[in-house]
């Protein structure tokens, strides 16, 4: 134990653990996310021919999306999914649906000030943090690049 | 003068305490593991009829080592001292647990490593004449090591081959100094060794150092060889940490493979019950010793154990921070005869 030091110990350990299946996994990321947009266009489909119009349905589209992420994180479904489709069912909305709903149902007894509000976003808050302000970025980016055209 | 001492880091105990009884209590998970005869109680639900994962655990401390005294005859006004330790912050579990059971009580924090920790420290006091019966306890419990440590249960997170299962579960040992064994003979207390692994979801890789260090420093001071041993166990270095310890140990001259376990590799079927690497924390190596291991002696299907609890002394925030993992381990030496 003496002769190995420190960085000749992290190397001999990474080659003890077992490799991810990294093709299995992207398979099944594959396959879960395309269920997912699947069923999104459907929805999609069923509003147009409903007579929504084009901004209608793209927020129906996510509503219906967040609320079926939501209601499967809450009958224990969507931590399954996530298992198997790894980020093929983490990067949809209703991926994002399950991030936030599933820290707000763990911390329910923790109270609904200091449990379900405040660690509700202690996953997604990054996302939403880095997400906005990108967006903030990009949008003044635009506005210098085409002079407010 | 301590006369008690042998080499750098172990005691050798001039009147060894008697293990007089022993309980295990673990939920539903374990309770269809290989090792599920050997629990006193099987949980069916894993709150236990309590309003949060944290009274769960608990209680189940407590209920274990309430049964491990009733085991011996006894009531809790006969035990001397409590030792007693878990994994959640300020070690709750332990507190609130003893909070219900009016014995004077040390609380410890070994991580994983407590129950050796907790049967060291309640040996030696015995040893030293300073009580003549103490309980030495630990638990843990899946979802309240899943909060504090990790995700919410219900986010769809994957998890690497490396990481290990929490398990649920609590036990405890009785120890006097009177009895029929199996007896405590040796103690080597380990040190601290952190040779850098931050991966927190690679704890058998962590901890497996510290492993090592103990067991090899044991064999110096007491001068055993691995195959003086019936069965040398580790607590919960899982998959990864066994082929760490039987590759690095055989290096350094220790032919381990006969005769070497892990409570983690134990505990769980790993491919049916989809556990990863194996079972971890406080409750791994204190349901598998007090349930699997003190039965299996009784029965003389084993005489001489050496059980060797690992524990991973990070939180939250030092993982947050970058740091890496301090590891730790002790040995006890459980022996059905004493010369």
């Amino acid at each position: 134990m003496d002769k190995m030091n420190k960085k000749e110990y992290q190397k001999y350990v990474e080659r003890k653990v077992p490799k991810p299946t990294y093709f299995k996994n992207i398979l099944y990321a594959f396959v879960v996310g395309g269920i997912i947009c699947v069923f999104g266009q459907i929805i999609r489909n069923f509003l147009l021919k409903y007579g929504l119009d084009e901004k209608s349905v793209a927020a129906g589209t996510s509503i219906v999306l967040i609320f079926t992420g939501a209601f499967l994180t809450g009958i224990g479904i969507y931590d399954k999914i996530g298992k198997i489709g790894g980020a093929g069912a983490a990067i949809p909305i209703t991926g994002f649906a399950n991030s936030i709903v599933s820290p707000a149902m763990e911390f329910k007894r923790e109270g609904f000030i200091f449990g379900v509000a405040a660690r509700m976003f202690s996953i997604a808050g990054p996302v939403l943090v880095y997400g906005v302000g990108s967006s903030v970025i990009v949008g003044i980016l635009y506005l210098i690049l085409t002079k407010g055209r | 003068m301590a006369l008690k001492r042998i080499g750098a880091q172990t005691v050798k105990l001039s009147n060894p305490p008697s293990i007089i009884s022993t309980a295990s209590i673990v939920g539903p998970k374990e309770g269809e593991g290989p090792l599920k005869d050997y629990f006193d109680i099987i949980l069916e639900d894993d709150m236990w009829g309590q309003e949060s994962f944290e009274k769960s655990e608990a209680k189940i401390q407590e209920e274990a080592i309430k049964l491990a005294i009733s085991n011996a005859n006894l009531s809790p006004n006969d035990i001397e001292y409590l030792f007693a330790g878990d994994l959640l912050n300020q070690i709750i579990t332990s507190s609130y647990s003893a909070r219900q059971l009016n014995i004077p009580f040390f609380g410890l924090y070994g991580a994983c490593s407590t129950m050796t920790e907790s049967l060291s420290l309640g040996a030696m006091i015995i040893d030293g004449q300073f009580a003549d019966k103490v309980v030495c306890a630990t638990s843990s419990h899946f979802s309240s090591a899943e909060r504090q440590f990790r995700f919410p249960l219900e986010y769809g997170s994957q998890r690497t081959f490396s990481a290990q299962w929490t398990v649920t579960g609590g036990g405890a040992t009785v120890l006097s100094s009177t009895g029929n064994g199996p007896y405590i003979t040796y103690i080597t207390t380990g040190k601290i060794v952190d040779l850098g692994i931050v991966d927190v979801n690679n704890m058998g890789g962590a901890m497996a150092p510290a492993a090592i260090d103990t067991i090899s420093q044991h064999f110096k001071d007491t001068g055993y060889n691995p195959v003086d041993y019936d069965l040398i166990i580790t607590g919960d270095l899982g998959l990864v940490g066994k082929k760490i310890i039987l590759d690095l140990l055989r290096k350094e001259g220790y032919d381990l493979s006969e005769n070497y376990s892990d409570c983690g590799i134990k505990i769980f079927d790993g491919v049916e019950q989809d556990t990863h690497a194996g079972g971890s924390g406080c409750g791994c190596a204190a349901v598998v010793f007090n349930g699997y291991i003190y039965k299996e002696m009784m029965k003389r299907n084993l005489n001489r154990v050496l059980l060797i609890a690992t524990g991973a002394l990070h939180s939250s925030i030092s993982t947050l921070q970058g740091e890496s993992i301090p590891g730790i381990a002790h040995a006890v030496t459980i022996d059905n005869m004493i010369s």
